[in-house]
């Protein structure tokens, strides 16, 4: 597909959205170590506990959510604000749930790993593989409600070992379910390297044993992904059945941040630096003339600004109030 | 010679001697190589022992799970780590239908030397998927051995004993004892541990403090907050005896019962879930053997029946402390 028949609008959405995630995310990463320097302890500062960052990894989210629309299911992994960003989750409420306040997704007792925005029909978990078999339901229920929104299930290339991929593949393959499989291929499963776990190169492979469509596209080239994701949502929406996309990512941060990653070689790092799929994006919209110098620091300023004033809204909201702890274990009681 | 070592390393260092001295013992889990285990539990094992013994896993518990069953039968004896206990639902299948029944359902014939790793705890906003205890829910299966130790002393020892025992032994850790550079620091875990290889008997309790008017029943990280509610109280002319169970299954009755039937009163903190546990169990112990003689109704702190919420102040809220101890001891005092 050529590059000229995406309008203007999109490529600008896109690229806008993936300067997004990235500043977001490395907003984040410095305010984390806020109340944890000069000594580490992770449950200090204003954001506590585990936090996945999910810089470059723009394009697998914006490349796959940008043909979605808001009835259209994503489930996300542990290190999921690209997706949710991208799926367009309520960002002012996702950082103060982050932070921790009342004024959060759900006031506080998420977190960062368990975000849900029914709106949007997002959600993700702190459990690995999990995704797959939750996308297979609204897949099950789309059927069953004879309407057409379709599920995106994403996982790492370690989830991808988990029994729950492969089963749910082969029942969202015999029920022709409209599921796509999104493997975000960082090839690292924390400390352990996807050529050590798994005897595939590639995971898009694993799809002719279920008898779907498979396709590996690197993520270095948001417009891969956009056409690769563009096939597999429509002939999910067409009815046709599920299919599994693997992107090629790079994890530019640790497994969570504190983690020295002295298991990384140096190389490896700098490779994934080298395939920062923004810059990339940026030079081809700076040679079609759809960006510019000007609105490139433009847009980047905006962003900046936007974000910081999340932040300022979340450092300044309240926490709950302790007794809400109680809150929500049963529907209409507590 | 003993000197003092944090909890992560004492456990490390009773694996590497059992591995010296039985070749049949190997370690199988996720990250436990280069990483050396999330929570530093095999720290310099694959340094010293090779990949051959230390085998990081593909993200696949159900395989390395059903792994330690075969490689049982057939004479090894396999240490599994699970990163958190939180995550065990996906590995569940072989672990309670099969490893901790393979004895019984054997008559005797097959035996399980199996050592499983899990850290669990919070106190750190980890939120609902990384912050629980559940070791009651495996207590409840019948077959399985576990412990649970609260200093670097008896994390070696009960080690060595786990991995010397014929039957399967789940090992839990609180991760906030484990004196890990990048928690919040808690030196009182750090216990003086001998170099050579010795053993802490599974199923015997040890009293920390001896008092003569309350028994505290605890495990693991509660211990402490017993121990400095009991310093407290001391000063207020309340003598609390502290009881550290180290072994939840098989449970040490006898020296509960010998306490409580010193203090006649029974309070028990347990930072599990509330009901159908630990707390409960303890307590209907002691009634159904000296009910009678009791000065006080038995009480219980436990985690309330809700999930871990991931906000500071709610995580604060539900979790057992000293001042909810403290609380408690005067009001059974009247």
């Amino acid at each position: 597909m050529p590059f000229e028949e995406i309008s203007k609008e999109t490529l600008l959405s896109m690229y806008k959205t993936m300067v997004k995630i990235r500043t977001y995310e490395e907003t984040l990463g410095q305010i984390y170590y806020e109340g944890k320097t000069p000594t580490f302890d992770i449950a200090a500062g204003p954001i506590p506990g585990e936090l996945h960052l999910s810089s470059g990894q723009e394009s697998s989210a914006v490349g796959v959510c940008i043909h979605l629309r808001a009835d259209d299911a994503v489930v996300g992994t542990h290190r999921a604000h690209n997706f949710a960003i991208a799926k367009g989750v309520d960002l002012k409420k996702m950082t103060c749930e982050i932070f921790g306040k009342e004024t959060g997704l759900s006031r506080g007792k998420g977190g960062h790993m368990h975000l849900f925005d029914p709106n949007v029909n997002f959600s993700c978990s702190g459990i690995v593989g999990a995704s797959f078999p939750q996308a297979v339901g609204v897949g099950i229920a789309a059927k069953m409600q004879g309407k057409d929104y379709v599920a995106v299930a994403v996982g790492g290339d370690g989830a991808a070992n988990q029994g729950t991929f492969h089963e749910s593949l082969n029942l969202a393959a015999a029920w022709k379910l409209p599921v796509i499989f999104l493997i975000e291929d960082n090839s690292w499963a924390i400390s352990v390297p996807k050529e050590k776990s798994t005897a595939v190169s590639q995971n898009s492979e694993r799809a002719k044993g279920y008898g779907v469509p498979g396709v590996s596209v690197d993520g270095e080239d948001v417009i891969a992904v956009y056409e690769v994701a563009k096939e597999a949502v429509e002939r999910a929406r067409r009815g046709e059945g599920p299919s599994l996309v693997e992107v090629k990512v790079s994890r530019l941060r640790g497994h969570f941040e504190g983690d020295a990653q002295v298991y990384r070689p140096k190389e490896d790092f700098e490779i994934a630096m080298k395939k920062d799929p923004i810059p990339k994006f940026e030079k081809k919209l700076l040679e079609k003339n759809i960006l510019t110098e000007d609105s490139v620091k433009k847009i980047k300023e905006d962003v900046e600004e936007e974000i910081q004033e999340l932040i300022e809204f979340a450092r300044n909201s309240s926490y709950p109030d302790p007794k809400e702890a109680l809150q929500n274990v049963f529907v209409g009681g507590e | 010679m003993a000197r003092k070592l944090p909890m992560y390393k004492a456990i490390s260092e009773g694996i590497s001697q059992e591995m010296e001295r039985d070749n049949n013992v190997f370690v199988m889990g996720e990250d436990i190589g280069a990483y050396g285990g999330i929570f530093g539990a095999t720290t310099g094992l694959l340094e010293k022992f090779g990949p051959e013994r230390i085998k990081d896993t593909p993200i696949s518990e159900s395989a390395f799970f059903g792994g330690a069953l075969g490689a049982a039968t057939k004479g090894m004896r396999p240490v599994v780590e699970l990163m958190f206990v939180d995550f065990f639902g996906v590995a569940m299948d072989q672990l309670y239908n099969h490893i901790a029944k393979a004895h019984y359902m054997s008559n005797g014939n097959v035996k399980m030397p199996v050592v499983i790793i899990t850290a669990m705890g919070g106190g750190y906003s980890d939120a609902a998927q990384h912050s629980q205890c559940l070791y009651s829910l495996f207590a409840h299966v019948p077959g399985l051995k576990i412990v649970i130790p609260s200093n670097s002393y008896d994390a070696k020892g009960l080690m060595i004993s786990a991995i010397r025992d014929d039957n399967p032994v789940m090992y839990f850790f609180h991760k906030s004892l484990m004196g890990l550079g990048w928690m919040t620091p808690f030196d009182d875990a750090i216990y003086d541990v001998p170099e050579e290889p010795y053993t802490v008997p599974i199923g015997k309790a040890r009293v920390v403090k001896e008092g003569k008017d309350v028994t505290i029943t605890t495990i693991s990280k509660m211990v402490y907050e017993a121990l400095h509610a009991a310093d407290d109280l001391e000063k207020e002319g309340i003598s609390a005896e502290v009881v550290d169970l180290r072994t939840l299954v098989p449970m040490d009755k006898e020296t509960i019962l010998d306490s409580v039937k010193k203090t006649g009163r029974l309070l028990v903190v347990d930072e599990d879930y509330k009901s159908y546990g630990m707390s409960g169990e303890i307590i209907t112990i002691v009634s159904e053997n000296i009910g009678s003689s009791l000065k006080a109704l038995p009480r219980r702190i436990s985690y309330p029946d809700i999930p871990v919420p991931y906000s500071r102040p709610l995580e604060k809220f539900a979790l057992p402390d000293k001042d909810k101890i403290i609380k408690n001891i005067k009001e059974m005092m009247g």
